[in-house]
């Protein structure tokens, strides 16, 4: 195995056909997983889409019926009308608040920062199941802190479990605020690698914290912050844990999104086939949403 | 690709060198502006602290003192017995076991795994492994929610439902382990291996002898990572797993909130339980998750 240094500086293709096999060793472990793991799935999960497989016995093709099924499903429309509502709300409000908090952290002015931070950050430690707890605990119509709260001002119970909109916004404020301290620290950091000139020169020519915010601050942290869209875009697709342990998707069904749409299909009633389709127009949407990040990101980069 | 632009795992410590650096202003616009800025950052601390400073307290509170008004923020007569019933109940004890042994052994074959490749995928440049990195880069485009049901069956179909492994071997490929290790192994200068090639040393002893013992911090925060995604995952063990006697403490915390009329007190008392071994971690590993590179946290 043994080689001369210039050897190896000089001539790249020569290294390259030297060493297969330590590489190979390295990365077998991963293969067999990703082949197992990912391809065959996705690879049956696709064909399985096309028939009326149950998960035992035999099965027929059925061709794009399924997919037909699909659209004409409103259970469906709704799942995924839902979980549309429910990304376009939770998207920004995380942004906004981690991006305020992150500010807010690295700013120099601010006493108490780095206890701050852990505080901001023990809710992404939470698991979905006990956020949704904790937040059922808060927004309880009978009991809930919350409630109790708008009582003592005054107030009369808000329906929070009972009406779907408002049960909805529950989901959201909880999902956002435990997802802000992941958001937080990908900001923090984004603003910290910020070059200091900047803030100087733009200091000197008299700006104000928002328009140095404004004119520095953020288009310097833009490929960061498409990429926390991003995230949290395909994370709100797939939520489904804070929703069980929340409201279970209620009142009744009326907050059933897309994955619990999935589950409940493909477990529940045992229409593995028909749950694959639905599961590829969610891969479909997510292939979307990351094609148009990636789109946008490339056109800020060359900007 | 927005694994590809991301900064440095250390570039948390010299971004903090260089906010020092920056000049004071004028004495009295900077305590105004302090005063501004540290109470803007409390409010929003206790905004994000205080539902769950409200909820563990209330975990501390009897059962029959939950729903009394006015409710008290800090128990009158503090209790463990909504733990002490949430640990005796529903198997709490075994489920977390169950979940213990789950995370550990994941943790230590995910970054066992992800260190290798990411090695491979740094240091060698052979057309393939560029084939493979596109292929990681793959998985994160598809979330394993997306393949609920196939990977269901696949996993059945090798004979791995209702065990732990059906749980574990899945979620040892993570595409954000490799990244990390890629990203690491990448700052490692060529140099050095080239000069234990010249010493004469085999390849895999260079990884294992040189290599390995150079990346023990990103192996500690792909660690706690790790840990943390398997202790906090749900929706795949409560597929996987049939046999209540192997269910993680999720499972077990959902099947109380699933219950005809939920007991609050020993529900409070097993989701703050079972916060606490994270909290215990993080607590103890804060520097490395706080510096820690989580760009690439596509997917767990």
């Amino acid at each position: 195995m043994t080689k001369r240094a210039s050897d190896v500086s000089v001539s790249p293709p020569r290294r390259r056909s030297k060493y297969t096999l330590a590489p190979l060793v390295l990365i077998a472990a991963n293969v067999v997983l990703f082949a197992l793991f990912f391809v065959w799935p996705a690879v049956i999960g696709l064909v399985y889409s096309f028939t009326n497989y149950t998960g035992v016995g035999v099965f027929q093709f059925v061709g794009l019926d399924n997919y037909q099924n699909l659209f004409g499903d409103s259970t469906f429309y709704d799942a995924l009308s839902r979980t549309l509502l429910y990304t376009v709300l939770f998207v920004p409000l995380n942004f906004v608040f981690s991006l305020l908090i992150a500010n807010v952290v690295v700013s120099r002015h601010a006493k108490g920062a780095s206890v701050a931070r852990v505080i901001f950050f023990i809710p992404w430690l939470l698991s979905p199941i006990v956020v949704g707890v904790l937040w059922r605990w808060l927004f309880g119509e009978n009991f809930g802190l919350v409630n109790y709260l708008i009582h003592e001002l005054g107030g009369g119970a808000v329906p929070w479990q009972s009406n779907a909109d408002l049960s909805l916004l529950v989901v959201v404020m909880a999902a956002s605020w435990a997802w802000t301290g992941f958001s937080m620290l990908l900001f923090i950091a984004a603003i910290k690698n910020v070059p200091v000139s900047y803030y100087e020169a733009a200091s000197l020519d008299g700006a104000g914290p928002w328009r140095q915010f404004f004119h520095i601050t953020l288009p310097s942290i833009a490929p960061t912050s498409f990429i926390v869209i991003l995230l949290n875009t395909i994370n709100a697709m797939k939520e489904y844990p804070v929703f069980v342990a929340l409201n279970n998707g209620g009142p009744g069904t009326s907050n059933n999104l897309l994955v619990q749409y999935i589950y409940e299909t493909g477990f529940k009633r045992g229409q593995i086939g028909y749950a694959s389709a639905a599961s590829f127009v969610l891969m479909l949407i997510l292939m979307a949403v990351a094609i148009i990040q990636l789109i946008v990101n490339r056109r800020v980069e060359n900007r | 690709m927005t694994t590809t632009d991301m900064p440095r795992p250390v570039d948390t410590g010299s971004g903090r060198a260089v906010s020092r650096k920056r000049p004071r202003r004028a004495a009295t616009g900077g305590l105004r502006q302090a005063v501004s800025a540290t109470t803007l950052l409390w409010l929003l601390a206790c905004l994000y602290g205080l539902p769950v400073l409200w909820f563990v307290l209330s975990s501390f509170k009897p059962a029959s003192d939950l729903f009394s008004y006015p409710l008290t923020l800090v128990p009158h007569d503090p209790t463990l017995s909504g733990f002490k019933a949430a640990w005796d109940s529903a198997n709490f004890s075994q489920y977390f076991i169950n979940t213990a042994i789950v995370c550990v052994i994941t943790t230590i074959l995910t970054v066992g795994v992800s260190c290798c490749t990411g090695y491979a995928l740094a240091k060698y440049d052979n057309k393939w492994l560029k084939v493979f990195f596109v292929c990681i880069l793959a998985t994160t485009m598809l979330p394993s929610e997306v393949m609920l049901a196939p990977e269901f069956l696949v996993v059945r179909d090798l004979g791995l439902y209702n065990s732990f492994a059906g749980i574990i071997l899945p979620a040892v490929l993570t595409a954000t382990g490799c990244f990390m290790f890629r990203q690491f192994f990448l700052t490692v200068p060529d140099e050095l291996v080239e000069a234990a090639r010249i010493d004469g040393a085999r390849e895999l002893s260079i990884f294992l002898r040189i290599m390995v013992p150079l990346s023990r911090p990103i192996m500690l925060t792909l660690a706690i990572l790790s840990f943390q995604w398997r202790w906090n995952d749900y929706i795949w063990p409560l597929l996987m797993l049939n046999d209540p006697d192997k269910f993680t403490v999720q499972i077990g915390i959902q099947s109380i909130v699933g219950a005809q009329n939920i007991n609050w007190s020993v529900l409070l008392g097993a989701s703050v339980i079972s916060m606490i071994p994270l909290i215990a971690v993080f607590l103890v590993f804060q520097r490395y998750v706080m510096g820690a590179d989580i760009n690439a946290g596509l997917k767990d």
